[in-house]
Order: structure tokens, then C-alpha cells, then sequence
């Protein structure tokens, strides 16, 4: 059974139809790119799997439970607990949001104590060995703007992992990181992925997506233009908006 | 004059204490999604700054008994810092919205994802970056209130530039106003102190 389930979702912003019928399944161990120009919708989708946004039409699941169902006169309705699948995933956003006003360790651990109700020193047990993992050690009682961006990106990724969840989205996890950070970020999740952690990720960094994906999807215009491996979309494409777009990838 | 100082201190104090949390429950029914609840919050707000502070102390003082015949409170103190946290909490409540809006939104939808409630969010992640955010605007109307409170006189409150302004005429000498400048002057300093040593214990952190 696939974790996420979204099926023929539409969305849009007032007269602009940003998802106009995306389907997306994602299985356990997992990880899926997604790649395609800016203002593709690449984005969209990710807030609105994500809960962050809602959906116009189409259905969601998580673990085969909708989250959404669509009423006789054709609205999409919520589910009323939403934080039951909040649960289930995790989102690293492009610009951390981490909270600068908790140390490090309090922004991994203030949301397993409190919204999943952990002790404090289970908690803190957690986030030390995660943090260990993610090369974060002795930096627990530092807080996010003593930190580089690459640091304060790898941080935000413990406090998504701390959460446990099933699956975890990443919008554009390196896009306001310069050159020289993007490398300790995109290898943290190349661990990951080693590790069968499930993933989407919303990336630009072509080769990254490459070497690190089960699956990518080529989205533009609010439509997926191409579903394969990277092999079948990258050597081998016979799309061609594709082939322009990886091309001018390639040029530059 | 250190009766005077005394009731003084009372009003700051008591008026800080009221109308510090008073301004955030008016911030919530002024951002309130209810069209009827934050328009009349507004309205409310409105007249509060745009009116004298004289003149609503009048107003809770005497307006009881021009409206229904209730006779004025024996104890000033009371009318006096109805009428200061009603007020203040107008300006802390303005000073409140605009530290709220300058969170940036990501901070909600950081919060949201990780599953914390409405409540959670707002007293665990917002609030606390907006009191480091305000605070300079807060020690600005702090100190405006510690010289404000002289106009407790108007209620015949016996605070000290009453008793001053009093005791001044009864001697004909300037010296007993003087001292009451000093007082104010004396009082907003340590205000001031205060105040910088607070936001340095939150300069631990930029947002």
C-alpha cells in the first residue's frame, strides 16, 4: 500500500489553474523527485500534500485513509482531524523555518514533548543520536542564527525526523543555500535515502535528483509531463519539453 | 511628598499589570476573522487614541452617574486605573498587531506541519518572538505612561504632581515641583535601565 495517495488533484489561485490533474503515488522506501521549471507547480503540490494548502479537486490518502473526500455537490471536504496526518509526514522547507528563538536541541525536541507527548529525556536522547548522525554533534545548545545555512538546513531535517514521521517532503531543500552548502545538505539526504527512508523531493539540483531517485517526475504547467527512472528521463526521454528543459540545464 | 510618590508607583504599576494582557486580548478581537467583532474592536481603538486620556478618566469617573445615577467611587484609584489600562491597552494592543504581522508566515506553517495546535503555536513560537520584537516600542509608551500618570490629578487623585502643584501654591515656592520633575526624571531612568537589561537578555537571539 502506498503512503501517499494523490489522485487527479487540481488546485488553483483565483483564475490561475496551478495543478490542473496531478496523480502521485509514493511506496515505502521510496524516494521521488520532482523536477521542472519555476512556476510549474512543483511547489503547489508539495503544500498541498503537505496540508499546507487545499486542494480544489482530485483525492488525498495517507496510508489508503483519505484525508479528503469530495461531497454530492462536488466540493472537496477535510477530514476534521488533520493532525492524525500530520503525523504520518514531515516537510523541510526551503527556508527552514526554524525557530530562532529555541536552541538547536529545543527546536528538535519541543514538538515530540509537546505534540507527541514524549518525556523530555526520551526526547533529548533521540535528538542527540539524530543529531550525532547528521554531523551536529556538540551543536545542541547553539541556536539557528549562530549557524551556517547548511547547518540550520541539516537541523531542520532533525527536527522532521525527531517527529518519526512515515515520509518526508523536501521543497527545494538546498535553493537558499549557496554552492558551497548545498554539498553537506544533499549528502544528509543521500543518507537518507541509503537508510529507505521514504521521500519526494522538490529539487533544482538535476544530478542530485539523478543519482538519488526510485522515480522523478517532470512537471510543467501544472500537469506532469513525464513519469520514469532517472535513466528513462535523463538518457533516454523522448518527450520533447523534456528534452528542452533538461537541455537548458545542460547549457549552462 | 512620598505619599504622593507611592500613589504614583500604584498607578504605573497596576496600570502596567491590567493593560499589558488587556492589549492582547483587544489585538484578538481586533485580528478577529468575525467581520462584526474586529470592526467594532477597531471603532473601540479608534476612540481611545483619538481622544484625551483627560478626558476618559472623566468619563469612567462621572460618566456612571450621568448615565444611571451611580454614585462616583469614594477611592480614585479605581476610576483612575480603569481608565489608564483601558487606554494603554489601546496603544500595546496597536504594538501587539504589528510585532504579530512581522512574524514571517513561515513560522506558522513551520509549526502547523509539526502538528502543534492553534494555542501552541501562537504562546510557544509567535508570542515569544514578538515580545523581543516589540519591546523597544513598549519601553516607549512605559515611559510616556510614568509621566501620564500626573493627569490622575484631573480626578483629584492625591499623586505627587497634585500634591506638588498643591504644596507649591501653599508656600509660594517652586522648589515641591521641582522635586516632582526630578521624581518623573528618576523613575524613567530606572525604566530605561530596566528595560535595555531585559532586551539584552534577549539578544541571545536574531530572528
Amino acid at each position: 500500500m502506498s503512503i501517499l495517495s494523490m489522485s487527479n488533484i487540481k488546485k488553483s489561485f483565483g483564475d490561475n489553474n496551478v495543478l490542473k490533474d496531478i496523480s502521485l503515488e509514493v511506496n515505502k522506501g521510496e524516494v521521488v523527485s520532482i523536477i521542472g521549471p519555476s512556476g510549474g507547480g512543483k511547489s503547489t503540490l508539495l503544500r498541498c500534500a503537505t496540508l499546507l494548502e487545499t486542494i480544489d479537486g482530485g483525492c488525498l490518502k495517507y496510508n489508503g485513509i483519505p484525508v479528503t473526500h469530495t461531497n454530492e455537490s462536488g466540493k472537496i471536504v477535510y477530514e476534521k482531524n488533520l493532525n492524525q496526518f500530520r503525523k504520518i509526514f514531515g516537510l523541510v522547507f526551503q527556508n527552514f523555518n526554524l525557530f530562532p528563538h529555541f536552541s538547536v536541541l529545543k527546536n528538535v525536541i519541543d514538538a515530540p514533548v509537546n505534540v507527541l507527548k514524549k518525556t523530555k529525556e526520551e526526547a533529548i536522547e533521540e535528538a542527540l543520536a539524530l543529531l550525532k548522525k547528521m554531523g551536529l554533534e556538540g551543536k545542541e545548545n547553539m541556536y539557528p542564527c549562530d549557524l551556517s545555512g547548511g547547518m540550520q538546513q541539516r537541523v531542520s531535517i532533525v527536527r522532521a525526523l525527531a517527529m518519526n514521521p512515515d515520509i518526508l517532503f523536501f521543497d527545494e531543500p538546498t535553493s537558499a543555500l549557496d554552492p558551497e552548502l548545498t554539498g553537506e545538505v544533499l549528502k544528509v539526504i543521500k543518507q537518507l535515502a541509503d537508510d529507505k527512508m521514504t521521500m519526494v523531493i522538490v529539487t533544482h539540483e538535476m544530478a542530485f535528483a539523478k543519482a538519488v531517485s526510485d522515480r522523478i517526475l517532470f512537471i510543467d504547467k501544472g500537469l506532469v509531463v513525464e513519469e520514469g527512472t532517472p535513466a528513462e528521463l535523463f538518457d533516454d526521454t523522448k518527450n520533447d519539453r523534456t528534452k528542452q528543459f533538461l537541455m537548458n540545464y545542460n547549457n549552462i | 511628598m512620598a505619599p504622593g510618590m507611592v500613589k504614583t508607583c500604584a498607578i504605573f504599576f497596576f496600570t502596567l499589570l491590567f493593560s499589558l494582557p488587556l492589549g492582547l486580548i483587544f489585538t484578538f478581537l481586533h485580528t478577529s476573522k468575525n467581520r462584526v467583532i474586529s470592526g467594532i474592536m477597531h471603532f473601540i481603538i479608534s476612540v481611545l487614541r483619538g481622544t484625551p486620556l483627560m478626558l476618559q478618566l472623566i468619563a469612567v469617573n462621572f460618566g456612571p452617574w450621568y448615565l444611571f445615577g451611580i454614585e462616583t467611587i469614594r477611592e480614585k484609584l479605581i476610576p483612575v486605573v480603569i481608565a489608564f489600562s483601558i487606554n494603554y491597552a489601546a496603544y500595546f494592543s496597536e504594538i501587539y498587531r504589528g510585532g504579530i504581522e512581522s512574524i514571517p508566515v513561515g513560522q506558522y506553517e513551520g509549526a502547523t506541519v509539526l502538528g502543534y495546535s492553534k494555542a501552541q503555536t501562537f504562546f510557544r513560537i509567535i508570542l515569544p518572538q514578538v515580545v523581543k520584537t516589540i519591546l523597544p516600542s513598549v519601553t516607549n509608551e512605559i515611559i510616556t505612561l510614568v509621566k501620564d500618570t500626573s493627569l490622575a490629578s484631573t480626578l483629584s487623585y492625591a499623586e505627587i504632581f497634585l500634591l506638588s502643584q498643591q504644596y507649591s501654591n501653599t508656600i509660594q515656592q517652586f522648589t515641591p515641583l521641582l522635586v516632582a520633575g526630578v521624581f518623573y526624571y528618576v523613575f524613567n531612568l530606572v525604566v530605561t535601565v530596566v528595560m535595555s537589561r531585559v532586551e539584552k537578555k534577549m539578544s541571545y537571539y536574531k530572528i
